[in-house]
């Protein structure tokens, strides 16, 4: 889907304004965010592709102008509320009144240093051959789902070349979507500006994309 | 119970934000509900302020300066490069290094979230995640650099690298003229976390 996150070449958002000497954290509430949002991911109760794509769905105006943990936290709300494990008479009596629905992992302090440190790997055993191979030149498709996919619209319909085969990742157009890892071929491609943008150039940008938005040139 | 007039309310008198009560009642709902445990909460926290940062990334950037056969192992299998240092797992599984040359300069994007080497530099700024640098950075990289004080010559091509999956990408800036006599940890000083994001040169200040 084309939501408020597609952002790639997007105009009228004036500068950047890097902060110097910027804080890790700009409030204490930050820091709660990011230690439940990181905990609650461990859970198993969800996928980080759900994530995305529960934030992705937050209204433009919110999501164009929110602190980016504000972004994290009413998209965790939103999703645990939808996956019944939080409830409108929890929240609006900020606490949990409602019995809890049985959880798949607590994350425990004593593994949170062997959790981090494990990570969660993406890639799958392929059981197909790849498509493709470094050197082609590839076509993208048009926007291939209605929900989630991270084929960002400037890059949609566009020419580019096979840079690197990654090997076979979950798939976020599924498992975004709550249906399924459905792993598919992983490729780095990339396209020239002028393919882009119009500009000619030496300039280039390249973008992780999964065989299904791929298309012989 | 004299608190309770008809217009109380739990932010009443409080001098937490409204968001800092959203995010205390959300917290203490899981906590109550035994999803969170709240040391887990306070050791991820702890792990990102002080264990997990730019300087883990400095070390990778120093290291390849100064190994030509860990320079080499970078380029060909990143994660395992840098896992060799013990920087590994979230947001870090699966890595590719990008070795800036006199004739590539490469910078590192997530338009569509903010997806960001954790294990080499921590967590990202606030102004990778926003709209501004999201929306500019592929389409108009050299007006971003000039933002960030970085000239190139036409002749450099940039590279942009738009994180789109779970690949997460370090940059290693070019090693400054002058530093030759220096060792691994005397360089780490010279390289900040935006050189290795792309948006800044080795060597000169942010």
């Amino acid at each position: 889907m084309i939501g408020p996150q597609d952002l790639g070449g997007r105009e009228d958002f004036g500068p950047i304004n890097p902060e110097k000497n910027e804080p890790l954290f700009h409030a204490p509430w930050e820091r709660r965010v990011l230690g439940f949002t990181v905990a609650m991911g461990a859970s198993g109760a969800y996928t980080g592709d759900q994530s995305r794509h529960q934030r992705e769905s937050l209204p433009a105006d919110f999501y164009l102008s929110a602190n980016y943990y504000d972004i994290w936290l009413t998209a965790l709300t939103q999703l645990l509320k939808r996956l019944g494990m939080v409830t409108e008479r929890d929240l609006a009596a900020g606490r949990g009144v409602d019995a809890p629905l049985p959880a798949k992992r607590v994350l425990k302090g004593a593994d949170v240093a062997a959790v981090l440190a494990k990570g969660f790997a993406y890639d799958r055993p392929a059981t197909t051959q790849a498509a493709f191979a470094v050197g082609d030149v590839i076509c993208t498709v048009s926007n291939p789902t209605p929900g989630h996919t991270r084929l960002p619209a400037y890059a949609m319909q566009k020419r580019g070349v096979i840079e690197a085969v990654r090997g076979c990742h979950v798939f976020p157009d599924s498992n975004g979507m709550g249906q399924g890892e459905d792993p598919r071929w992983l490729y780095t491609v990339c396209f020239m500006a002028e393919e882009l943008w119009g500009k000619p150039g030496p300039d280039r940008v390249c973008l992780d994309l999964w065989e299904p938005y791929l298309e012989p040139a | 119970m004299p608190h309770d007039g008809p217009d109380h309310d739990h932010s009443a008198g409080s001098e937490l934000s409204p968001i800092a009560l959203r995010v205390r009642a959300l917290e203490s709902i899981l906590v109550e509900k035994g999803y969170v445990d709240p040391a887990a909460v306070d050791a991820i926290i702890e792990t990102y302020e002080t264990r997990i940062g730019p300087r883990n990334g400095a070390r990778v950037v120093a290291k390849a300066w100064t190994d030509p056969d860990y320079a080499d192992w970078l380029k060909r299998d990143a994660t395992a490069a840098i896992a060799s240092l013990g920087y590994t797992g979230r947001q870090g599984e699966h890595m590719v290094a990008l070795f800036n040359t006199p004739t590539t300069h490469n910078m590192v994007v997530c338009t569509l979230c903010s997806c960001y080497p954790w294990p080499v530099l921590g967590l990202p700024p606030v102004w990778y995640k926003s709209p501004p640098y999201r929306a500019r950075a592929v389409k108009e990289p050299r007006a971003v650099l000039m933002e960030f004080g970085v000239m190139l010559p036409e002749t450099t091509e940039v590279r942009v690298w738009d994180s789109t999956a779970e690949v997460r990408y370090l940059v290693v800036p070019m090693r400054p003229s002058g530093t030759d006599g220096l060792n691994a940890e005397q360089l780490a000083d010279f390289i900040s976390r935006d050189s290795m994001i792309g948006t800044a040169l080795a060597g000169v200040p942010a």
